[in-house]
């Protein structure tokens, strides 16, 4: 592949009365003035959102923070597979498999952790999961917080949601 | 010779050969559940179905002997649909665990599934046969019988090979399960060899369960330590944690299995392991650098031997060493100290349990190549042990983390008659526990070199990553300590030693890593 060139305009020279800057300073304040005047008599139309209290519908395919499924008693759907970890391209999950008490079930996660702060929101871990018990359906982004430890979302934390 | 072709391909191979081991010679794998390499043939899965010229069925590979001039074909549509229905029959009942099961990754049930399967089920999930899950029947080992493909491996296993005959099939038609007797668990110390053989996750390992998924290990060839047989091994690991042994077949030595005791060596390069250099000051542990305690080690040995002769100097030598390492101290003890100190026992605590098969007494990889590098034991470890009861030892240099077969106390009470003890070692023990300073070396897993088996077989084991913490690989610490005790040693590596130590030990003259290979090589005497 050769890389072709594109011959970019410069910006042209100001006029002269552009460049007395005074009468588009004006023009300026008439469109700042003509918003706010709008949406003080149509507050319907605001396009800023008030975030976090008001938020975004998003869309049923958005791919957001992720949460665990439960089984119908309570105990998390998660086999301790390692599909999804081994899907991961980031490598953000940490699962340790334990013997559960309940020999239908065999195999539980003891931890499940995902490093939100490492975790690229591709979905391969959804797609991974054989269990259904890995969704990113929440609808959420991943919320700031002030420690990277607070980003690691534990099983707890994941099964909450 | 009778010689035939397969799949076109032509091959001559010994009288009484079968099919699938003529195929195996160039390289044609023919799919098998029950026929194992070092058990009987059984040919009950039909697995191994091939076409053979001028017979009217499909026959056997594994059962059916070859013949001169036989034409074989592993790759017609016949034996492609012959093979994929015996899997679909043999998946019938099967529960398809895959997410909770062990097996996964390595199950023969998956690759062939995935190579001459991947058919839909015709068989509604309700009318599957359920059997018992999770059954621990002793050993080490865990059976799921509805895993189970009912190819008689284990049992044939537990006949041939053990004589203990614990496993059997019970019941009838597809209601068939594998089992022990009632009140009668699996007895025997070669239990975890029927995880291995089984080629499904019916019997699957307590040890390793959900320990981790297979395919995030890597393997690297090793030699158990356990005991003197020296039975070859690969060791699985993931990032520096060691998850498991299983067997490496080496006809010479271990065939295709290991003993129950060896399979859980590897934890000692887990846990307990000694990682930062100390000394211990007053009762007190104080952490050291290798560059600030080498020069002390160095300089207490050396002033012992200038004050009061070489004899205040004592080296004991561990077993647990490699060849290229006890060659090394032999050297640094004999040549650089000058003392006549020097002495490894086999003694360990405990019973030194036998068996006729491949469990020895003697429980450390190395004794015989410690007697062909001509390093005393036996006697000459108790005078040396007498002469340190008697104080006449004022500085000590100790290999391994017991002293033979002292309990603690006696340990402790040994050595606290030396003003001076430094230990390399690689776990805690009675010897760290009093030693003046504590070198600490890299484990089994995380150096490389030989050791020569009892009966004289030099094996080489593998380092399959860098030693952990602050541990260091034996042969530089060695080299550094012999060159501050004035040798100007420019060893780099056990290959270099090796290199070495075959031009001048009559043992193992003529020997190198290539000669030695992957299975081991005889030394002389
Ligand atoms: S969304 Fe992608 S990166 Fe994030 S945890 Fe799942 S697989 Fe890993
Ligand atoms: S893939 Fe699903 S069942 Fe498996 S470990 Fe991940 S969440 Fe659990
Ligand atoms: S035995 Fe093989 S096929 Fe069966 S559940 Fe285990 S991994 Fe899956
Ligand atoms: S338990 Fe495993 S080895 Fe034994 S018969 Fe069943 S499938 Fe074969
Ligand atoms: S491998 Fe031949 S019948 Fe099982």
């Amino acid at each position: 592949m050769t890389i072709g060139i594109r011959k970019v305009a410069r910006p042209r020279e100001m006029t002269f009365p552009e460049s007395l800057y005074l009468v588009e300073i004006v023009k300026g304040l008439g469109v700042t003035m003509g918003h706010m005047l709008r949406n003080i008599v149509r507050q319907e139309g605001i396009m800023t959102m008030e975030y976090p209290e008001v938020r975004r519908r998003m869309p049923p395919r958005f791919r957001g923070r992720h949460r665990l499924m439960r089984r119908p008693d309570g105990s998390p759907r998660c086999v301790a597979c390692y599909c999804c970890a081994t899907a991961c391209p980031a490598k953000c999950i940490t699962i340790v498999a334990g013997e559960s008490p309940d020999p239908a079930v065999e195999k539980y996660p003891v931890r499940f952790d995902i490093d939100m702060l490492r975790c690229v929101f591709c979905g391969l871990c959804v797609e991974a999961c054989p269990c259904d018990a890995i969704r990113m359906d929440t609808g959420w982004f991943t919320p700031p917080d002030d420690s990277r430890e607070k980003l690691i979302f534990t099983i707890d934390v994941l099964l909450e949601k | 010779m009778p010689s035939l072709t397969i799949d076109g391909k032509a091959v001559d191979v010994p009288v009484g050969t079968t099919i699938i081991n003529a195929a195996e010679k160039i390289g044609i794998e023919i799919p098998r559940y029950c026929y194992h390499k070092h058990l009987s043939v059984a040919g009950n899965c039909r697995m191994c179905l091939v076409e053979v010229e001028k017979f009217p069925k499909l026959q056997t590979a594994c059962s059916t002997v070859v013949t001169d001039g036989m034409v074989v074909r592993t790759d017609t549509e016949k034996v492609r649909k012959a093979v994929t229905g015996v899997l679909e029959f043999l998946l019938i009942n099967h529960p398809i665990d895959c997410p909770i099961c062990d097996q996964a990754g390595e199950c023969e049930l998956q690759n062939y599934y995935m190579k001459f399967g991947l058919h839909k089920s015709r068989f509604a999930l309700e009318d599957k046969v359920r059997k018992k899950k999770v059954q621990d029947i002793g050993g080490q080992i865990v059976l799921d019988a509805e895993r189970c493909i009912l190819c008689s491996r284990c049992v044939r296993f537990l006949e041939e090979v053990t004589g203990t005959r614990e496993l059997q099939f019970f019941r009838r038609g597809d209601h068939s399960e594998i089992s022990v007797f009632p009140g009668r668990p699996l007895n025997n110390n070669y239990t975890g060899n029927l995880a291995d053989i089984c080629p499904v996750g019916a019997l699957t390992s307590k040890d390793f369960r959900f320990k981790c998924r297979v395919w995030f290990l890597k393997a690297f060839p090793s030699v158990c330590t356990g005991c003197a047989r020296g039975c070859n091994v690969e060791a699985f690991f993931k990032g520096d944690i060691l998850y498991r042994y299983k067997p490496r077949v080496n006809e010479a030595v271990n065939r295709a299995w290991m003993c129950d005791f060896g399979r859980l060596e590897y934890k000692k390069a887990n846990n307990a392991r000694l990682l930062v250099p100390f000394v211990r000051e007053d009762g007190r542990e104080k952490m050291m650098s290798w560059g600030g305690l080498l020069p002390q080690v160095a300089y207490r040995l050396k002033d012992a031997v200038e004050r009061e002769g070489p004899d205040a100097a004592a080296v004991i030598a561990s077993p647990q060493s490699s060849n290229e390492e006890l060659y090394l101290v032999r050297r640094i003890a004999s040549d650089l100290l000058g003392t006549k100190n020097l002495a490894f026992t086999s003694r360990v605590p405990g019973d030194g349990f036998s068996d006729g098969f491949l469990i020895r007494g003697d429980k450390n990889p190395n004794s015989r190549g410690a007697q062909l590098l001509r390093i005393p034991g036996g006697p000459a470890f108790d005078e040396l042990v007498v002469k340190i009861a008697a104080g006449k030892v004022r500085a000590l240099l100790l290999f391994g983390d017991v002293l033979g077969d002292l309990t603690q106390e006696e340990t402790a009470g040994l050595l606290s008659m030396v003003p001076f003890v430094a230990q390399a070692g690689t776990n805690e023990g009675p010897v760290s526990a009093v030693a003046t300073a504590v070198l600490p070396i890299a484990s089994v897993a995380e150096r490389g070199g030989t050791f020569t088996n009892h009966a004289g077989r030099v094996q080489r084991f593998h380092a399959g990553f860098p030693p952990r913490g602050k541990a260091k690989d034996t042969i530089g610490f060695l080299t550094s300590l012999a060159n501050r005790l004035g040798a100007g040693w420019a060893f780099d590596g056990e290959a270099s030693v090796f290199r070495a130590l075959a031009a001048t030990e009559g043992p193992f003259a003529g020997m190198s890593y290539e000669s030695i290979g992957s299975l081991g090589q005889e030394a002389k005497g």
